[in-house]
């Protein structure tokens, strides 16, 4: 048993603790940390990818314990994927920090950066319920010290709320992992997945509690409309780099959403018959619609790129609430996409934000500092989010288009995609005209605040994260490859099963000859 | 006992959910605190209740107390304990920056004006 797969976890957890006792008052040292705790993690994480590219399933066992009894990490296509997409966000997110000086503007953003990586890796390598609790926990935490970096009272309120509605989540996923051990005795997916198909006809009241309980709990992480509240107002007030570092914490939602309803709950299940097709589908729909128009109505830039946002993950929730093979690889695909362009929009907004001296308010004001390059990038970063070609979000919803045709709901899935992307892109032509060509028919007035260029290391951030995405769309056929295989390793869970209920550690088979070490 | 501690996890969570949709920071924590009360109760009961069981089963023993929910409370404990400190903290920030303590939206003007953020 090697131990790469927890490197990961480990890493950032030994960083982060480094960074506070040894650098606290070297942001210099601080950023040299970072940045190569942040390389090594994608190195970790690519050598990960390629271990699991072919289709093996990496198991490590915590304290040499066996399964159903120990904690297991997991790593297959799926997993290693996320970790990669993770960190190579991280490692343009973080250059932004530095590039425009966010990261100065309060103390400890870099531990506080690597403990939000540690909790969002680990909570995609974990093989048990509980502990990807408390990896969310630990990404929560993090994640609440990031959102009021820098301070400021409209931070600090909007931060409050955040923090209000993830405790109330938490509390419903303890609520629903008490039902499941309950119900079957077992939090390791594994086990649970064989389980679950053990629970007899008559007796499926709590287990269809706590699975309904956990998809609500996911989707409040995914955002979807009902419960999509909490996003707006706290992408739109956190520091750039943070907002643009939680576009992948929606992802942990939807990750969740596929591990747990393709491995335990799969839509053949019996137990919870009807629940993806009756509840997730027209809510992910009302998200997509309900984002797109939230891109056209918003009055500020953040708002509007957090309406996106919403939108976005609706698009994802389509793809997976159909759970088809075709489906899912369609959503991984989109999954990747919909992370670096909403990565790619916060840090643009917060260009903005540094050309205009502060306000990112959707009038005409006068021209910006930097307004060529800006403008730009906006236009690419809002072509990738809407959907138009050439960019890999017209790819993916041509994917999903094609994935619904063969499901009965085909038309209204068309009509929905459809006509939110059209809103979409008239809410981003909208404030692409407002931003940038309105500005020059007006004047500068003598009391303007005064606007900085700014830093060349910023654009090099989000031009990095644009040609990734430019990459996506180029390599579209390879990287859909990629997700149809993961897809296709999600619809055959045994292996997995297998892998983690039958490799031999601790406590595994009663051997005398043995002797506890 | 089962009718007791159902019926104690019910009021727990009743009265928490109640306080979670005031729009004042300080009963929406009590609320929070009373509904982690509640959780930590019905995950202890998960196990199943049984009285003087053994801790570890051993030969000989009839029956045994499930361990792995009072690890399992032991856990969420410690995490509920430690969030609702940063939540107390967070609040006492917003509440001395803006002399509000309102947990909904502030309105629409007060969000336009670019001085409410650094």
């Amino acid at each position: 048993m090697t131990h790469w797969l927890i490197a990961p976890v480990v890493l950032p957890a030994l960083l982060a603790p480094f960074i506070v006792l040894a650098a606290r008052y070297h942001i210099g040292i601080q950023r040299v940390l970072s940045l190569a705790g942040v390389l090594a993690l994608i190195g970790i994480a690519a050598a990960l990818a390629w271990q699991a590219a072919d289709g093996t399933i990496t198991l490590y066992q915590l304290g040499d314990w066996a399964a159903p009894f120990g904690i297991v990490l997991v790593g297959d296509r799926l997993s290693t994927l996320m970790v990669l997409l993770t960190t190579v966000l991280a490692l343009f997110v973080l250059l932004y920090a530095i590039g425009s000086g966010w990261d100065a503007r309060g103390r400890h953003f870099h531990a506080l950066f690597q403990f939000q990586l540690m909790g969002i890796l680990g909570a995609f390598l974990t093989g048990d319920l509980f502990n990807l609790f408390v990896f969310f926990e630990v990404l929560l935490i993090a994640s609440y010290g990031l959102m009021i970096h820098a301070g400021g009272t409209a931070r600090l309120r909007a931060g409050v709320q955040y923090v209000l509605f993830n405790l109330i989540g938490s509390t419903l996923f303890l609520f629903a992992l008490g039902a499941i051990y309950a119900e079957t005795g077992t939090l390791n997916m594994a086990d649970l997945a064989q389980r679950v198909t053990l629970v007899s006809a008559e007796e499926t009241v709590g287990i269809r509690v706590a699975a309904v309980l956990l998809l609500l709990v996911f989707a409040i992480k995914a955002a979807l409309v009902p419960l999509h509240f909490w996003l707006p107002s706290s992408y739109a007030e956190a520091p750039a780099p943070v907002a643009a570092l939680f576009a992948i914490m929606t992802k942990v939602g939807a990750y969740a959403i596929i591990r747990v309803y393709t491995l335990i709950f799969p839509p053949e299940l019996s137990v919870t018959q009807g629940l993806h097709d009756l509840w997730l589908l027209p809510a992910a729909l009302v998200s997509v619609a309900l984002g797109m128009i939230g891109v056209l109505a918003a009055k500020r830039l953040e708002r509007l790129v957090a309406f996106a946002v919403i939108g976005s993950m609706g698009m994802v929730m389509v793809m997976i609430s159909l759970f088809t093979p075709e489906a899912i690889a369609a959503a991984l695909y989109y999954i990747v996409h919909s992370t670096l362009a909403g990565a790619a929009l916060f840090l643009i907004s917060d260009l903005v934000r540094t050309g205009r001296g502060g306000s990112l308010a959707l009038t005409a004001q006068p021209p910006m500092a930097g307004a060529a390059l800006t403008a730009a990038l906006f236009f690419a970063g809002a072509i990738a989010m809407a959907g138009l070609p050439p960019l890999s979000g017209f790819l993916g919803k041509l994917l999903l288009l094609q994935a619904a045709l063969a499901t009965p709901q085909a038309a209204l899935i068309w009509a929905v995609v459809l006509l939110s992307s059209l809103v979409s892109i008239l809410g981003f032509a909208r404030a692409g005209s407002q931003l940038f060509w309105k500005a020059k028919s007006i004047t500068a007035p003598e009391d303007m605040a005064p606007a900085s260029v700014p830093a060349p290391l910023a654009y090099l951030a989000v031009g990095g994260l644009l040609a990734l995405l430019a990459l996506h769309t180029v390599f579209a056929g390879a990287a859909h490859g990629y997700t149809s295989k993961i897809a296709a390793q999600l619809f055959a869970p045994q292996p997995y099963i297998s892998t983690v209920l039958e490799t031999p550690g601790k406590l595994s088979t009663p051997d005398p000859q043995k002797k506890d070490h | 006992m089962e009718f007791l501690v159902a019926s104690a996890i019910g009021a727990l969570t009743a009265g928490g959910i109640y306080l979670v949709l005031r729009l004042r920071s300080f009963p929406v924590i009590l609320g929070i605190s009373l509904l982690t009360y509640a959780v930590n109760v019905f995950l202890f009961t998960s196990g199943r209740l049984t009285i003087g069981g053994a801790p570890i089963l051993r030969e000989g023993a009839i029956g045994y107390a499930d361990p792995l929910p009072q690890a399992l409370v032991l856990t969420a404990i410690v995490i509920s304990f430690g969030m609702t400190a940063v939540v107390v903290m967070i609040g006492l920030g917003a509440f001395l920056g803006s002399d509000d303590d309102r947990v909904d939206d502030a309105p629409a003007s007060a969000q336009d004006s670019p001085e409410a953020r650094p």
